[in-house]
């Protein structure tokens, strides 16, 4: 009777474990929430939750948190993208938390980076969303590494990385009390190669600045810096024009692009499998100021 | 610049480390990214300086997976940590599980999910009570591969006979725990010698490195029964698009859900469980596409010819074979909380998709970890103890022994009061 059934590829375990996340959520949580940037993470996590429940609509909103130095590719994408699934999506600002005076900005040209906590949970607390689901992955940052899948916050949104709770098999446990909320992270054990490998494999459409481009910057220290209205150019710096892609998307003072001819998912993933500098070494210039920053700003409620 | 993407995918492997305080575990990891180029070299620059600013003359490899501020500052690992690494041809997802008793729990956790584990043992040290624990917690988890490695041979000069020795009296713990099939290998995770490469201080040993047995060891996906006889899905939702504009879905009903065991296919006959009702199976989609078949650990939807009532929490199963549904249930526990069991008090049980009301009727008896002898009926559960349970349940539920189905046998204990998970259970 016993027939042998060919191996589950891991891009196929992956998403079945993704899948099986979302719908956890769904099935244990009254008002959850997807967290969507425009970003490769999470354009991954809307095709897993197309995968998930259609023929019916998304049982959560789409939210973005938005600190307005977003590149505009990465927004019109993120509406576009919206607007095709039908599905609700919820914006909500630094610029309103700042105006409320909730996020006061030491200098006017700070990164607004590690204040999107605030204005995160302004907007759980007006919706009174349970669960955050995130595109996170373990293999990002070392703090990370040690998340659990579903992740309790307290009232203050903090995380306890020395009080997690345990997590077992895949019963997971997303139970809160009021106040508190769940983040869960269905591609924890993604890799940026597995993202990459996903894209090309359910030819998923990414911003433009995803691909090589050619972008005015200038180099400082080891790294590149995009100039833009946000990041001028310093006296004395040379801008030139160089061929590059951006690994990573985010908040426009603190992310970088890396010098790159890949113009395609194939060169892209060929470069990221020989690669021998990690995503956030990579493109991150907030996550090196210590040893610890990831794990200082998620116990503070970051993403 | 060469690519690892192959078109040869032989799946995804789950393992994890284990063994007593300071064995070698995270540096054992640290060694095994480091031997197969998954450290990068940012990574390695910072890995440098924190180890160059705490003194420390060569890297020290464990600071790769010991990652909390807390960590770094005890030199000791206290939650597992997730890697990553590629062969080219399989993935690999590495639990770095910690070694202190105070933290057995996060073991447990660790052990929950790996397909195999490696045990360390400390060349000069031997089997100690903690190794005994985590051995037992493997084998009550039902992990089907165990590795134990002889590690810090360098400091025993790479002796043949401490590894002879050592083998013996592992061998014996594992005959006492019923522990099956398990794999010895000599090591030192400091030189990396029989990891990746032999290196030449052990050419008396003959196996396989330690990189070997991991690329020829069998996937959950493999251990998996995967005939039709054996399937299961616990139901996790149910898709009910009537809302929607297309009038063609009106009538859409699929239960979601993530096959456990087995496969299923349209055509097949199923129960609807604890219900028993009985239908076919007319598709098997994902996403709204139809699937030939669904495999175990897909996730997929699957829609049936009638309309019979099935929720989240119930199960869709082979008819000739079904699980047993089941009011009372015998069963191994590992506590996971500061705040003893208490049997006056009612916990949430959640097995596959299901959430039911419990009590602990018994506590037949404990196991003394330091004996393995079975202490008989003791009064509470402190944490860390491991412990035979017997459960009464306020509805039933659709299960197998932990031993024949590990996704249809486990279940977790939820207090009430504070949503903790403060329990994990094998049903016998
Ligand atoms: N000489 C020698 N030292 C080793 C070897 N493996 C590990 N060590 C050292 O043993 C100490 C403890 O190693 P860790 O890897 O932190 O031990 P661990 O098992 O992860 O410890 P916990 O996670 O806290 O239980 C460190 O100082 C290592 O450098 C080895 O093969 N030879
Ligand atoms: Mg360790």
């Amino acid at each position: 009777m016993t027939q042998t059934v060919p191996t589950l590829s891991h891009l196929d375990w992956l998403e079945a474990e993704a899948i099986q996340i979302m719908r956890e959520v769904a099935g244990q949580c009254e008002r959850p929430a997807l967290l969507f940037s425009g970003g490769k993470d999470s354009i991954c996590m809307l095709r897993i939750a197309e995968k998930a429940f259609r023929p019916a609509k998304f049982p959560f909103p789409l939210v973005h948190i938005d600190t307005g130095h977003n590149y505009p590719e990465v927004i019109d994408f993120r509406d576009r993208r919206a607007a095709e699934l039908g599905e609700r999506l919820v914006v909500r600002s630094l610029e309103d938390s700042m105006k409320r005076g909730t996020i006061v900005l030491k200098s006017p040209d700070e990164s607004r980076n590690r204040h999107q906590s605030v204005t995160l949970l302004e907007t759980i607390a007006e919706f009174e969303f349970d669960c955050l689901i995130g595109g996170a992955r373990r293999d990002e940052e070392k703090a990370r590494a040690k998340e659990r899948i579903f992740s309790f916050r307290d009232d203050f949104g903090q995380w306890d990385p020395k009080n997690q709770r345990p997590e077992l098999w895949d019963l997971y446990n997303a139970r809160v009390h009021k106040g508190e909320h769940m983040r869960a992270f269905p591609i924890s054990n993604w890799t940026e190669l597995d993202v990459w490998q996903y894209i090309e494999r359910e030819k998923l459409e990414l911003p433009s600045i995803y691909f090589a481009h050619t972008r005015p910057i200038v180099r400082r220290g080891n790294g590149i810096v995009p100039i833009t209205d946000l990041t001028p150019a310093k006296a004395g710096e040379e801008i030139i024009d160089l061929q590059v892609r951006f690994r990573t998307v985010g908040d426009i003072s603190c992310t970088a692009p890396v010098e790159s001819d890949a113009d395609n998912i194939e060169k892209i993933i060929a470069e990221t499998a020989g690669t021998t500098i990690s995503e956030r070494g990579a493109t991150r210039l907030d996550d090196q100021a210590s040893e610890a920053a990831m794990e200082q700003r998620k116990k503070e409620g970051y993403f | 610049m060469t690519s690892q993407h192959t078109t040869e995918d032989h799946g995804l492997l789950r393992f994890l480390t284990c063994g007593s305080v300071d064995d070698g575990k995270s540096t054992l990891i640290g060694r095994l990214l480091f031997d197969t180029k998954a450290i990068l070299v940012d990574t390695l620059t910072n890995l440098e300086r924190t180890s160059q600013r705490r003194g420390l003359s060569s890297v020290d490899l464990s600071l790769l997976t010991d990652g909390l501020q807390a960590e770094r500052e005890q030199g000791i690992t206290i939650d597992v940590a997730y890697r990553y690494f590629s062969t080219g041809t399989r993935k690999y997802i590495i639990a770095d599980a910690p070694g202190h008793e105070q933290y057995t729990r996060n073991m447990v956790t660790a052990a929950s999910t790996a397909d195999l584990a490696i045990i360390l043992v400390d060349a000069r040290r031997g089997i100690l009570t903690q190794t005994r624990r985590h051995a037992k917690v493997c084998q009550l988890m039902g992990i089907p591969q165990v590795v134990v490695a002889i590690n810090k041979m360098d400091l025993v000069n790479y002796d043949p006979q401490v590894f002879a020795k050592l083998q013996e009296e592992f061998a014996d713990v594992a005959a006492t725990i019923g522990l099956e099939s398990v794999r010895y290998v000599p090591m030192s995770a400091l030189e990396g010698d029989m990891i990746v490469d032999r290196g030449d201080a052990m050419r008396w040993y003959e196996g396989p490195t330690l990189l070997e047995i991991l690329e020829s060891a069998g996937t959950s996906h493999s251990e998996t029964p995967t005939h039709h006889e054996v399937f299961r899905m616990p139901v996790q939702l149910v898709c009910r698009p009537q809302d929607s504009a297309n009038p063609e879905l009106h009538d859409y009903r699929g239960f979601m859900g993530r096959i456990s065991s087995g496969m299923v296919r349209p055509g097949d006959e199923v129960v609807a469980l604890p219900s028993g009702q009985r239908s076919t199976v007319t598709h098997v989609e994902i996403g709204g596409v139809d699937l030939n078949e669904g495999v175990a650990e897909q996730s997929v939807t699957i829609r049936l010819a009638d309309e019979i009532d099935i929720s989240r929490g119930d199960m869709l199963a082979h008819p000739d074979t079904a699980p047993q549904v089941v009011k009372e249930a015998q069963a191994m526990v590992c506590w996971l909380s500061e705040t003893p069991l208490d049997r006056a008090r009612t916990y949430a049980l959640r097995q596959t998709t299901r959430t039911v009301k419990t009590k602990i009727a018994d506590i037949p008896f404990r196991l003394d970890i330091n004996t393995l002898a079975e202490d008989a009926t003791p009064a509470q559960l402190q944490m860390n103890d491991i412990a035979r349970i017997n459960l009464r349940l306020a509805q039933p539920i659709c299960c197998d022994a932990y031993a024949q189905n590990r996704g249809t046998g486990a279940f977790i204990l939820i207090d009430e009061a504070t949503n903790n998970t403060v329990g994990a259970g094998m049903l016998l």
